[in-house]
């Protein structure tokens, strides 16, 4: 074991002679929030689909949670955790049925689902909203409740792909709270996201540029490297140089 | 057909509700809503998913009825006039909605020719636009990146020059340099004399629009110029930083004069409690008054909102 939950060489992916990956490199610690930023057609969903084992490489090296991207990647799946802004519950199930479904999938006994289900409930303060469906739940409760659900069998990883979009700044922030209960616990968190104050709330940030990492660092030494007030400033000087039209 | 004379407005919401039935629960979409939109203004809705934004541009644009209220779009009640309102708005919906097995060119062609007009006809208004993804007319929509979908989608709203332009969410999901390009056009659009209304979850983009409508669970919050809203705001806030941001957020909480504390990227906002005059900030806690942001008043009126 070592202390590196994410180990990336020289990782490519290309599609047709089109590098949408080239040769990104870096580590992820555990316990660590990691932002994963860059612009739209950047690269970051095609890096974040071979890091969870959906996607193969086309060249370089990589291991998640321990497991080799090449060679093991059911158990990668097994030992991560996913969720997105886009996709993340079934509306048509109810918050129970979703919680049953996503534990079954991951081979989670009925009896500690049973017991699991309660606690998470009563976190959420969601008892009485149990058997609604999903569909019907504010924004901010799903998104919420959809993370709790990709950490509910206590991966060793938890990728989070646009979490907050679109959710209300209470919320957001309340989410970000959960985020850090999770490293707590000693989950590893892969995020990305467009609000660049929550850029600020990650531990290194990692910002991509035409299939290439361009900038690797706290928010703090890349506000003193590019000389900026905020991340903000950050991501539009180093994202402005992107050449590819997406 | 009656057209209602108004000099000055080109929107004008009055006391509109819409509810929705959902299993057996009611929803209350939009709450008895009321605003105006100035001709040739900028307009945003500002609220995070689920306020009720889309309802609303589905109301304006004639295509959802509602329960209660008037609107008028352009001079044109929404539902008696919905004919002449349909010819002269131009609606970007959330989603995407064009047709995606047709190319870059057949789509706009295809709008043109709805609206009985060609590209030809219209071209300098969307030029700055549509030039951006002419070298790739014969792509089919389908296959585009987001960036140049949204770049289509607006071309295709526009063909018809239309006086008012609903843009639902257009920003949503698009990294920071792609949203500031979105909004220079926007400023461009508006130069061009179009009402434009536009709706967003990003607080921020709030500073870019004449007047704002701050917008949560169907009900309007707020309403004035985005510099009235945050500098009518009463209350003090001081931006904090220390050693341990975490640490600092629940010891901050638990300060006599901060009514609320929250984080704020790189910082901790401090809400000053009204009646608080002394203020006693630790040893190595940096604090400074700062003028609050729309999103403070946003987080301010949810929370009254709320209770």
């Amino acid at each position: 074991m070592t202390n590196k939950a994410i180990i990336v060489e020289k990782l490519s992916k290309t599609f047709n002679g089109f590098k949408a990956v080239d040769e990104i490199s870096f580590e992820v610690g555990r316990g660590e929030i990691f932002g994963f930023l860059g612009a739209n057609g950047a690269g970051k969903t095609t890096a974040m689909k071979m890091l969870c084992g959906l996607s193969m490489p086309s060249s370089g090296k990589a291991t998640v949670a321990g497991f080799d991207i090449y060679q093991e990647n059911e158990s990668i799946k097994k030992n991560i955790g996913y969720m997105s802004q886009k996709f993340s519950l079934y509306e048509d199930l109810t918050i129970r049925e979703n919680i049953r479904f996503y534990a079954g999938i991951y081979g989670i006994r009925p009896d500690i689902i049973k017991t699991k289900t309660v606690q998470l409930l009563t976190q959420l303060s969601l008892e009485k909203e149990a058997d609604q469906l999903v569909g019907q739940l504010p924004l901010g409760w799903k998104q919420k409740l959809a993370f709790s659900v990709a950490i509910f069998h206590d991966p060793q990883i938890v990728f989070l792909d646009e979490p907050t979009g679109g959710v209300d700044p209470i919320t957001r922030r309340d989410f970000w709270n959960m985020i850090y209960d999770a490293t707590a616990k000693g989950i590893t968190v892969f995020v990305t996201t467009h609000y660049m104050d929550e850029a600020e709330y990650c531990d290194r940030v990692s910002i991509m540029v035409d299939g290439q990492i361009d900038a690797l660092d706290t928010p703090g030494n890349l506000k003193r490297l590019y000389q900026a007030e905020s991340m903000d400033q950050v991501f539009l000087q180093i994202a402005r140089k992107a050449k590819r039209t997406e | 057909m009656e057209k209602y004379h108004s000099e000055q407005a080109s929107i004008v919401v009055s006391s509109v509700s819409k509810s929705y039935t959902s299993g057996k629960t009611v929803v209350k979409a939009l709450d008895n809503i009321s605003f105006e939109v100035e001709k040739g203004s900028l307009f945003g809705l500002i609220g995070p998913d689920g306020a009720g934004k889309t309802t609303l541009f589905r109301i304006l644009t004639s295509l959802l009825l509602f329960d209660k209220g008037k609107a008028l779009v352009d001079g044109f009640d929404v539902i008696s006039g919905y004919k002449e309102i349909r010819k002269r708005i131009g609606y970007m919906p959330g989603r995407f909605s064009l047709y995606a097995d047709l190319t870059v060119q057949e789509n706009l062609n295809f709008f043109a020719s709805i609206f009985e007009t060609t590209i030809d006809e219209n071209y300098d208004l969307i030029k700055g636009i549509y030039a951006q993804i002419e070298p790739f007319k014969n792509r089919r929509a389908g296959k585009l990146s987001g960036g140049m979908k949204q770049k289509l989608a607006l071309s295709c709203a526009l063909i018809h020059r239309p006086s008012v332009l609903f843009l639902d969410e257009p920003t949503t999901g698009v990294d920071a340099v792609s949203r500031k390009e979105f909004w220079d056009m926007l400023k461009g659009l508006k130069n061009e004399g179009i009402t434009i209304l536009v709706s967003t979850p990003y607080m921020d983009e709030a500073n870019l629009c004449d007047k704002v409508a701050l917008i949560q669970s169907g009900s309007i919050l707020n309403i004035d110029t985005p510099h009235n809203i945050t500098h009518t705001f009463s209350k003090t806030i001081y931006r904090i930083k220390g050693r341990d941001m975490q640490a600092l957020l629940l010891q901050a909480r638990q300060w006599d004069f901060a009514e609320q504390v929250y984080p704020f990227g790189e910082y901790h906002h401090a809400v000053i409690r009204q009646q608080s005059t002394e203020l006693h900030f630790p040893e190595g806690v940096e604090a400074s008054r700062i003028h609050p942001g729309i999103e403070d008043v946003f987080i301010d009126l949810m929370r009254n909102h709320d209770q």
